[in-house]
């Protein structure tokens, strides 16, 4: 009994020794990390760090600096509605057609930028992933929250439309945050499936682009998705940005717009399937990134 | 108690495709090595599946174990692709192996490559930060420790300055400086003293020396065995992925530096009928000797080195005379040297080339031997009759790093203060 609590006591003594985050690791072949989502959270430094850095250098030696990314949704709306609206002539739903279209521009872009930057997130960053460790989930992760501040951003473009056109907005704005969440998790979930494909597979650098570019025009962006026709909804909504881009446009122009369920519960549905599938490959595979990458 | 690093029958497998220089895969190959094999099974169904040939299995370790304790210094040495940088990757969890077992107690930091993670267009503060948090620093930490890590760098003037208007000197000191500020339980340091100028080097080590005093453990990869020597207490020696020995650093690296590199340093030959030659002339022996001993293991730069031969002469009154041609394991050519030409009589003939001390640089050479009839033709023409190691000397100042040149001469210098 004494001996035991000695043992202890001398157990206590080293343990003070030591450093107080000690532990045991244990490295063993095709070992699943226990503690992978507690050592994700100790890296979350990290993860704002390399957030940051992206987003301190990509307006480095620019003069307009963060006004770019204004400029660019900008103008692309600009164009949707001359080209949609003034060309088409296609309907608006009741709220101006730049706020149809910037409703909509705001997550297809979000998704679109986090999709390709996350994708070659993990080559981009080849050197270090070969020679540091650290969970590689951040990498991606990362590179989605760099797109977030440019949605930010651009936000505020929206903001300023509906100032402009004195547009305002009920009480669904508030939902808004939700909808948030499910374009982050369509994000993470196709960006960190591109990013393990890209490591074994270099043709998704020229994929994803092209899926990027693509998208933009199968996506309602510089349209309603209500001219679609009635059953072609559901099938349309096999794509997962056409919930996401119309739950955005339920919340924030409000009104007469509706949700058609099946279809945004659909969308919802895949997105959560790419989001979890997306994290199971990704951990598959991350054991083998500094070996092939 | 229990040891801090303990490692059981560690192995590592890559493979190595002989087919494509990339080692990543493109989807058109997967697809289409799918559509052969499909259409090789269904042309051929009961065919016992082909072994893919292109592929080969390469061991970059093999079964190793070993313990260390706490604040244990253990040097790793071994030739080039020896498991090395295998083994320190797997350790720092970089890489996963293919079977064992590792137990590590205590946090680990590994410094594999110096800058990891730099991104040239950020400021050294930025840089500072961004480092130490792929080093696993927190912010806090960096901010404690931010004063010193700039003091140690020697770049306080620059620190808003982006790093790609350094200098390679000033990266590479800042660099080190982020990663020597670190205070893991367990660092692990991989061949990174090779850059860097001779001051900042002395630095490193004692940084590192008293990491190790402070009771931290650490593991060092070097190919300088005098910086090894002077660092480690214990080492490892790895050779094609096994352990070949382990214990004190100084009995490791002795036995490493005896059998570590193929030297040799006498051949002989006793046939005069199958000597290396023609019917002219013969190799009897080639031998390299030089003051203190004869294992080679203290053959250093300031060694002057004999290097004899003897052969048999087949002809009378020959005029003859000898060329040595010396060259590093770079095959570059060193020095090429000539003997003056003299009548010999039939029998054998022998003859020693004087290489001076402080003239060599360290490495290892390669000898090869001509002997020339009436000076200009050559009866024979032999590579490889010797090789043999210089090592590098105990250095005044504590400089460790690779000498350059293809030869380390002691010049005569004249050096004085001259006003006017």
């Amino acid at each position: 009994m004494q001996l035991k609590k000695r043992r202890k006591q001398k157990a206590m003594k080293e343990s003070e020794n030591m450093s107080a985050t000690q532990q045991v690791l244990i490295i063993e072949a095709g070992r699943t990390e226990h503690h992978y989502w507690r050592d994700l959270w100790r890296y979350r430094e990290l993860f704002y760090i390399l957030a940051w850095r992206d987003v301190l250098v990509r307006y480095k030696q620019t003069i307009i600096g963060f006004a770019w990314a204004l400029i660019r949704p900008f103008l692309t709306m600009i164009v949707f509605v001359f080209v949609f609206s003034k060309l088409a002539k296609l309907p608006s739903e009741g709220a101006p057609y730049p706020i149809l279209v910037f409703a909509a521009l705001l997550p297809w872009q979000f998704f679109s930028n986090a999709f390709t930057e996350a994708g070659g997130s993990l080559i981009n960053n080849a050197n270090m992933i070969a020679k540091v460790y650290f969970p590689r989930l951040v990498v991606p992760a990362s590179a989605v929250i760099v797109s977030f501040v440019d949605f930010l951003i651009s936000g505020m473009i929206l903001a300023g439309l509906m100032l402009w056109y004195r547009f305002v907005p009920d009480w669904r704005i508030f939902t808004l945050p939700l909808f948030i969440f499910i374009a982050f998790a369509a994000a993470m979930g196709a960006g960190m499936w591109m990013a393990a494909l890209n490591v074994k597979y270099r043709d998704f650098r020229y994929i994803i682009p092209f899926v990027a570019q693509f998208g933009l025009y199968v996506s309602p962006v510089g349209f309603s998705s209500t001219i679609v026709p009635e059953q072609w909804r559901l099938l349309y909504s096999i794509n997962p940005m056409v919930g996401v881009i119309d739950g955005f446009r339920w919340a924030i122009m409000g009104g007469n717009t509706r949700l058609s369920w099946p279809g945004f519960l659909l969308s919802i549905f895949l997105v959560l399937v790419t989001l979890v599938t997306g994290v199971l490959y990704f951990r598959k595979m991350e054991k083998t990134f500094a070996d092939i990458i | 108690m229990s040891p801090v690093i303990a490692v059981e029958n560690l192995s590592k497998k890559y493979i190595i495709s002989h087919q494509k220089r990339e080692r990543y895969t493109a989807l058109r190959d997967v697809l289409a090595n799918g559509t052969k094999r499909l259409t090789y099974k269904l042309t051929r169904p009961f065919a016992v599946p082909e072994n893919d040939s292109t592929h080969e299995e390469f061991w970059a370790l093999k079964e190793v174990s070993f313990d260390i304790q706490q604040g244990d210094r253990v040097g790793i040495i071994g030739r080039n692709g020896a498991g090395k940088s295998t083994l320190l990757k797997i350790l720092s969890r970089i890489t996963e192996p293919t079977s064992g077992k590792i137990r590590i107690r205590g946090r680990v930091s590994s410094l594999l490559e110096v800058g990891t993670g730099f991104h040239p267009e950020l400021t050294g503060r930025e840089n500072i930060f961004l480092n130490g948090a792929i080093l696993g620093m927190s912010k806090a930490e960096i901010k404690n420790k931010f004063d010193e890590i700039v003091a140690f760098a020697e770049v306080e003037k620059f620190l808003d300055t982006p790093v790609k208007h350094y200098s390679s000197g000033m990266y590479v000191r800042l660099a080190f400086a982020v990663a020597a500020n670190l205070e893991p339980e367990i660092l692990i340091v991989d061949e990174v003293l090779a850059v860097g100028d001779a001051q900042f080097q002395k630095r490193c080590l004692g940084k590192m020396e008293s990491a190790g005093k402070e009771g931290r453990t650490v593991l060092f990869v070097s190919h300088n065995m005098v910086a090894l020597k002077s660092l480690c207490e214990k080492a490892i020696w790895l050779n094609a992925g096994s352990v070949i020995e382990k214990g004190r650093a100084g009995d490791v690296v002795s036995n490493y530096l005896q059998n570590g590199v193929p030297v040799n340093m006498h051949q002989a030959w006793g046939d005069p009928e199958t000597a290396p030659g023609n019917k002219n002339v013969r190799l009897h022996s080639v031998k390299i000797t030089y003051e203190g001993g004869t294992s080679g293991e203290d053959l250093t730069v300031a060694s002057p080195v004999n290097l004899e031969f003897e052969f048999w002469n087949f002809n009378q009154n020959m005029l003859l005379n000898f060329s040595v041609v010396l060259y590093d394991n770079q095959e570059v050519c060193i020095f090429n040297t000539g003997s003056p030409a003299k009548i010999y009589p039939k029998g054998l003939v022998k003859g020693i080339c004087h290489i001076p001390g402080n003239f060599l640089n360290d490495g290892v050479y390669r000898v090869r031997l001509l002997i020339v009839r009436d000076m200009s033709m050559p009866l024979i023409d032999l590579d490889n009759v010797a090789i043999f190691e210089v090592h590098d000397v105990g250095r005044e100042g504590a400089w460790y790093g690779k000498w350059i040149g293809a030869v380390r001469p002691t010049l005569k210098w004249e050096t004085m203060a001259t006003s006017d």
